[in-house]
């Protein structure tokens, strides 16, 4: 019998346990993760329980003292509810802007559909650093653009701090993410038959009752996948908090790096890079696993 | 089809305005003929553009990132391929585990991944260098990669190569002549888009690169830290026109709806 090869389609083969084939297909990139994801991070969370100090450096032991300075420092406290309280409203007005704007997208005609994605998801590739460096520019102290705008249309009496404040963290970084909730939302309203909404409107019901009853459910699943994406993104961004907050407003991304680069403290920022990294995966897993519960129905 | 109404208009001309306005004035003010950060309204100049000759740390870094986005996406696409090949086409134990580990530089953090980096290569000698930072690049652009040519390799007619095969063909004829041709778009398409993610990397390439080994973004964050002047917003201004080259050539050749979205244009909408 010839060993079974490569191009063998036959489902035999494809269904069958005994082939080595797969595993040899993927050795390159099981090399490259293994050595180059799962060995590094194994070290970061053992990074996280040594010693460290000024004068003796990174002392390889088992000890608790990092995590207990973590969780027992209020300053540590307060930097992880301020990254996760960004993080939130960033969230929020992503929803709450751009859901509309995907279904205003979904309802466009041909080419201007084509035109105004690429103008909306486009930015999504555009570098973080120099995105935030226009936002840095519209705010620019108290004779920015945004602040000229704003009081020439008389929505505010006095220049509004934007530099330095959680404020311009959260409307920079707001721009930085709408993307993909746009396109989450976009990706959810494709499903939506048109048919339905004009049912809705032939059987008597009003544009408004029809976003409420038809469209809103339908694009909810998209809604939540995005601010998923959406809020675990922010609450990991760094160039953007970094840039507009300047170094005092610390989040949990600039506060490891301070430890790594300035303070030279690698065990604490550690401990705080693991951290996040735990939250993360639990409030991800945790939204997952309640989206799909409460759409298996939908979907099922 | 229902139409848009004029609210909705509106709207969309708001949040079109909101989107550009940042990168807009960006390229606005790397214009200013004057020393300081300004709007030019009657003068324009290119005397930011000329002034970026004068910093080689500018120029090295643009060159290192472009050079190491070519090689990494490379590299990335070549390792992706057997992969997707494997993940495509069979069913096998692991498979799962595989393809949730393969996308997993997409969940971890940029932050932690770049600390883990760094920690490690400083323990086995790469801190700082150029092997350091293409292996850390090629990782966190692999599920880019990877995305791409799964897509394309899931949607080969097996078909076809079943005919090659029964006319005769050997197995690597029928690679060389029938598989490769008919994912190269795909694999044309993942490279670029993992080139782009590689030049615009910031968050992870700060702790990994060295002074010597600065990519473009991560030479511009610093440099903002510092100061912000016209300087770094005509570096920018280039940065940005690179990328929309890249951009719109990347939705000439697979379209930019199918490759965020992953469907659209391919099932006729």
């Amino acid at each position: 019998m010839t060993p079974p090869s490569l191009l063998d389609i036959s489902p035999a083969t494809r269904l069958g346990r005994g082939t080595r084939t797969p595993y040899l297909l993927s050795l390159p990139a099981l090399l490259l993760f293994a050595s180059v994801v799962v060995v590094p991070l194994g070290m970061t969370v053992a990074l996280s329980f040594h010693d460290w100090g000024q004068y003796k450096g990174i002392v390889p032991v088992f000890i608790l003292k990092n995590w207990h300075e973590v969780f027992s420092d209020s300053y540590y406290g307060e930097m992880f509810w301020r990254t996760f309280r960004i993080a939130l409203l960033v969230t929020l007005f992503s929803a709450v802007f751009g859901a509309p704007e995907a279904y205003i997208l979904n309802r466009m005609k041909s080419p201007w559909r084509g035109v105004f994605l690429l103008v909306i998801l486009g930015p999504l590739l555009i570098s973080v650093v120099a995105r935030t460096l226009g936002w840095a520019l519209l705010f620019g102290g108290k004779s920015g653009l945004v602040n000229a705008v704003l009081l020439s249309l008389g929505l505010i009496s006095e220049p509004l701090p934007f530099m330095f404040t959680e404020t311009g963290i959260v409307v920079a970084l707001t721009h930085v993410l709408m993307p993909y909730m746009v396109l989450a939302v976009w990706a959810a309203l494709q499903r939506l038959d048109p048919q339905v909404e004009n049912a809705a409107i032939t059987l008597g019901a009003g544009p408004f009752t029809v976003l409420r009853r038809i469209v809103l459910p339908q694009a909810m699943p998209g809604i939540l996948s995005g601010a998923v994406i959406v809020f675990a993104l922010a609450a990991s961004a760094f160039a953007t908090p970094a840039i507009i907050g300047g170094r005092r407003l610390k989040v949990a991304s600039t506060l490891a790096y301070d430890e790594f680069l300035n303070t030279l403290n690698w065990p604490l920022g550690a401990t705080v890079a693991v951290l996040l990294l735990l939250a993360l995966v639990l409030i991800v897993f945790g939204a997952n696993r309640w989206v799909e519960r409460r759409y298996a129905q939908v979907f099922g | 089809m229902s139409r848009n109404g004029p609210i909705a208009l509106c709207y969309h001309a708001l949040f079109v305005t909101f989107t550009l306005a940042p990168i807009v004035v960006v390229c606005w003010v790397a214009f200013t003929p004057e020393g300081y950060l300004s709007f030019p309204t009657s003068h324009w100049s290119l005397r930011w553009f000329q002034a970026i000759a004068q910093y080689p740390e500018f120029i090295s870094a643009f060159w290192r990132s472009i050079g190491l986005g070519a090689l990494s996406s490379a590299i990335a696409v070549a390792i992706s391929v057997p992969a997707a090949l494997a993940i495509a086409r069979y069913r096998f134990a692991g498979r799962e585990i595989f393809t949730a580990l393969f996308m997993s530089p997409l969940m971890i953090p940029n932050v932690v991944l770049g600390i883990a980096f760094l920690r490690f290569f400083t323990e086995v000698g790469l801190g700082g260098t150029f092997t350091g930072l293409a292996l850390a690049h090629i990782v966190i652009i692999f599920p880019f990669a990877l995305r791409l040519t799964l897509a394309s390799a899931v949607g080969l007619d097996r078909t076809i190569e079943h005919a090659a095969l029964s006319l005769g063909a050997s197995e690597w004829t029928a690679m060389k002549r029938i598989v490769l041709p008919l994912v190269l778009p795909g694999l044309v398409s993942g490279w670029t888009l993992a080139f782009i993610n590689s030049f615009d990397e910031v968050t992870m390439t700060v702790f990994v690169a060295a002074p010597g080994t600065e990519t473009l973004p991560v030479r511009m964050f610093l440099y903002i830290q510092d100061n912000i002047d016209p300087l770094v917003t005509s570096v920018s201004a280039c940065v940005i026109v690179v990328t929309v080259l890249a951009l719109v050539a990347l939705d000439r050749v697979y379209g930019l709806e199918r490759l965020l979205v992953g469907r659209g244009a391919a099932d006729g909408r």
